[in-house]
Parts: structure tokens; sequence; C-alpha cells
């Protein structure tokens, strides 16, 4: 768990970045920090890993003041993908994913499997690509090693500054939907930058929406749309959204069937295919981690998780219709 | 041409000497104004305040004509190849010393940024990403020091230092083209020659990835 006391931010020019900011961005979820550019929320994320140190206010990781930690080994021990990729070009795509574990000094076969196998993780084949060089691959390519430098050391939280947002849409769609599918698997504390609501809603569990230096909001993305806190929040979100979701509400599940997955192990609740989308959501509510089985009649035929819903809501009439 | 076969047969000796002093004194030269200029170089990267002044005064040194350089320092120095030492390193700096900042400031700030968030501490970034990344340029600054001093070499005759100038002035002094030749050839191939050993090494230091 990462937290932030009274932390203010101000720069030699004396402006404000950070006036006062109090949160917590909850361990094993992804927090995404959104807002308008220059909202300060590039500088709120690098002040976890001390690339910009508070002016007032403290920050603690697990209770621990990082005030306390060496900045070497605190960003060591933290995942970080930025923007501008910045991978190594003279370096092979196993030297440039395997630099923290070098850095922490692990023996080299601890080092080349977890490299394999965070690659094989992100859909690039080892044996392909360790030994070519970052300029031989495309962009989306490039952002996978970026994630995969980011993860090899293990670290538990992961901090992310606008990763997809130099990509083209479909690489950026694709890499949305892999980190998702990633966090299922490795349930890493992630701090996600965006200034895209769209990027936003998909992957957050938690979304942060900053203005001018302060926090407008911290809500599941559910809530965001449900229970705007202000006019800022609403139009940031997008009043068309918000009336697409108020609208889809009153659908049918049936209509949704092909969003759903055919098969599911967990635990499931049970819900008639003629219901709402807004009932389907009231009833996951009460467990959120729980997918509802999708009957008509005595079978079943889909399994419907909470982010299948809002992804529901938040299509286009005409994608519907398709 | 047959004069100049016959003056190169007949002088051999003395070319041969000259021409050893010659690359003994590029040689030497080069070798200390890498070992000033590349720190330096490195230092005014990171402190960058400090790279004006300091690439200003080596550029104030490389508009003194080279001939007026040599006849500043007798007077302190004396005569000897020390002093003709001196003045080709001073020619030697400037090149070697704004590539290296260059090639250093040029790296791109992106992967930087991402070796400092990763927790490589200032001189694992300098060690590997700054120094391999800014080496080509490096390199191509070494190679035009190197060039420059050995034509600037020949000057060094003037101060008693020796060297393929000794043959060149010897020839003009004698009315003797042939002798001019004997002296302005060598160093012409001596400069191609270390030009293209730099340019070998040049090629095989610029890491792989970046060749594509």
């Amino acid at each position: 768990m990462i937290r932030f006391e009274n932390v203010t931010k101000r720069f030699p020019d004396g402006t404000e970045a950070l006036k006062d900011v109090s949160l917590v961005m909850p361990a094993h979820q992804l927090t995404v920090i959104i807002g308008p550019s220059g909202c300060g929320k590039t500088t709120l994320m690098k002040m976890i890993n001390k690339l910009e140190k508070p002016s007032n206010g403290k920050i603690y990781i697990d209770e621990q003041p990082i005030t306390d930690l060496d900045e070497v080994q605190l960003r060591r021990s933290i995942g970080y993908v930025i923007q501008r990729i910045g991978l190594f070009p003279h370096m092979t795509i196993a030297d440039n994913a395997s630099l923290v574990p070098k850095l922490l000094g692990w023996p080299k076969e601890k080092k080349d499997a977890r490299i394999r196998e965070l690659l094989e993780l992100t859909g690039l084949s080892p044996d392909t690509y360790m030994e070519r060089y970052p300029l031989e691959l495309s962009g989306g390519q490039q952002q996978r090693v970026g994630v995969v430098r980011a993860l090899a050391g293990d670290p538990n939280i992961v901090l992310m500054d606008e990763p997809f947002s130099a990509l083209d849409p479909i690489s950026r769609e694709q890499l949305q939907d892999e980190l998702r599918n990633l966090q299922q698997t490795i349930h890493k504390t992630i701090v996600f930058v965006t200034h895209d609501m769209d990027e936003a809603l998909k992957i957050a569990d938690t979304i942060i929406v900053m203005k001018e230096g302060q926090v407008e909001q911290v809500g599941t993305p559910q809530q965001l749309i449900d229970e705007p806190a202000n006019e800022f929040v609403r139009n940031f979100i997008g009043i068309e959204r918000i009336r697409q979701k108020r609208a889809f509400g009153d659908k049918k599940l049936k209509e949704f069937i092909h969003l759903f997955d055919t098969e599911w192990q967990g635990e499931a609740q049970t819900i008639p295919a003629d219901s709402t989308i807004n009932e389907a959501f009231h009833q996951l509510e009460k467990n959120p981690s729980h997918r509802l089985a999708v009957t008509a009649g005595d079978r079943v035929i889909g399994y419907a998780s909470g982010r299948d819903l809002l992804k529901a809501a938040l299509l286009k009439e005409e994608e519907v219709a398709q | 041409m047959n004069n100049f076969f016959h003056t190169l047969m007949t002088r051999q000796d003395m070319i041969q000497s000259a021409f050893l002093e010659h690359i003994y004194l590029s040689f030497v030269a080069v070798a200390i104004g890498i070992a000033i200029a590349l720190p330096t170089g490195i230092i005014i990267a990171r402190y960058r305040r400090y790279a004006e002044p300091v690439i200003g005064v080596t550029a104030v040194f490389q508009t003194i004509p080279s001939l007026a350089l040599f006849g500043f320092l007798v007077p302190i120095l004396g005569i000897g190849s020390n002093t003709a030492l001196i003045a080709l390193i001073i020619y030697a700096l400037l090149p070697i010393l704004r590539n290296t900042y260059t090639g250093i400031t040029g790296v791109d700030s992106s992967t930087i940024e991402a070796g400092r968030g990763m927790g490589m501490t200032r001189t694992q970034i300098l060690r590997q990403i700054e120094l391999p990344l800014a080496l080509p340029f490096i390199m191509a600054g070494i190679r035009t020091a190197t060039v420059l001093t050995v034509g600037i070499a020949t000057l060094a005759t003037f101060v008693g230092a020796g060297g393929l100038g000794d043959i060149i002035y010897r020839g003009l002094q004698s009315y003797n083209n042939a002798l001019v030749l004997a002296g302005a050839l060598p160093v012409a191939l001596l400069a191609i020659g270390f030009d293209m050993v730099l340019k070998w090494i040049e090629k095989r230091t610029t890491p792989k990835g970046l060749k594509i």
C-alpha cells in the first residue's frame, strides 16, 4: 500500500504542482491517476520512487516512510515504465530486460529464467527476441519489453507513466488488454498515469481524478460514472459516456451474451438473462470478485464479470447492434 | 620524378628517422590530448554550466595561428620536443572535448530517465549508457584531432623538435622540390593511415544495436 500524507510540491519558480494531497493506493490493485496535462499526476507518481521529492508531507510504502529508504535501493525495488519507452539501444532485449536483476546481483540462471518467463507472458517468444536489439522491434513490441524490464526484478510496485500513449491505437488497445490479463496473474501494486479516460475505465481498479494539483475524486470506474463528485469529474468522464451508461442500465443481459466468457472456474452467482444491467451490477456489488452465471432456463449461457458489464455499458449503440 | 625517387633513396635514413619522430610527436600529443579532453568532456557534460566557458577557452586556442603559437611558446618553454608537444596537445583538445560533450549530452533523455528510475547510480549510467552511446562521437573527435595533429606537427621543426617538417623545410630552403615532396608525401600518408585505423576502431566500437 502506498500512502500520501499532506504532500505538497512547490517548484523553484513558485508553481505548486501538488497542493496538500493525501490519498491511499491499495496494494495488489491497479490504480490509475488521471487528469488534464499539468495537473500534477506525473509529479505525484514520480514521488513514489523519489524521482521527485515533496516540498512538504510524507509518503509511506507499507507504512514505512520512504525518506528512510535509500533512493537507489528503493528504485530497484520498484518497476518503472515510461512513455517514451527508453530502452537502451546498444543492449540486446535480454540485456535490457535483465538490467534490474543484474543490478540486484541475481545469478545468471535465475535471471535468464525470469526474463524468459516474462517474455512468454507478454507474448514475445524468448528464442526469437532475446538476442535482438530494440531498434529492430516495433513500438508495441518495444513497450512490451519495457514492461518486462519493469517486472524483471519482481517488484511489488510498478509505476507506469503514460506507457501506451505513444503507440498506435491498435497496439495501445492490445497492450491495455494484455496488462489487464497480466495483472490477473501477477497482482502487483500498479500505479498508472494517463490522460485518456477510455484507458482508465478499461484497466483501473481505482481511479484518482486530479486537477491543478488536487485530487477531485477517488473511486472505482463504476463509482466515477454513477456518482461523479463534481462538475469537473462529470465533464472529464464525458456526459456522453454517462448518458449512454444510464440508458444501457435498463437493457437486458441477454443482449450482451457475446461479451461474456463461456467458461469460468471461480465462484459465481446465477442471474436470469432477462435481468437488466443495473440489476446485475446491483447483485455483483456485494461480491465484486464473483462472476454472474447468466442463465436462460436451466442452462448457463455465459459468465459475466463486473468489467464485462461496464464494457457493455460503454459500448456504442452501433457496436452492440452488430 | 626520377629526381624524387633519387632523393628518397639517398636520404632514406633521414626521412625514416623524421617519419618516426613525426609519429612520436603526433601519437603522444593525441594520447595526452585524450587523457585531458575526455575526462573534461565527461565532467562538463555533468556540470553543464561550465561547458560553454571550457569549450570557449579551447576554441580560442584553436583560433591562434599554429605558427604563432609555436612562436609564443619558445620564449616560455625554450625549444625542443616538449614545446612542440604542448602546442600540439592544445590543438587536439577542442575536437575531442567538443565531441565528448556533444556525444554525452546527445544521449536520449528518456534512456537516462529509465536508467535512473530503475535504480542505476550516476556512475553506472555514465559507464553503461552514456559512454557506450557517445562512443561513436568521441571516436570521431579523436579522428579529427589526429589528422589535425599530424598536419600541424610539420611545424615542430621551427622549435627544433624534428619530424617530417625538417625535410620539408630543408627542401624549401634549398629550392629542392623533390625534397619537399619527400617530406610532404609521408605526412599525407601518415594522416590517411591514422585516419583509416581509427575509422576501423570507430566501426568496431559502435554498439551493434545502433547500426540497424
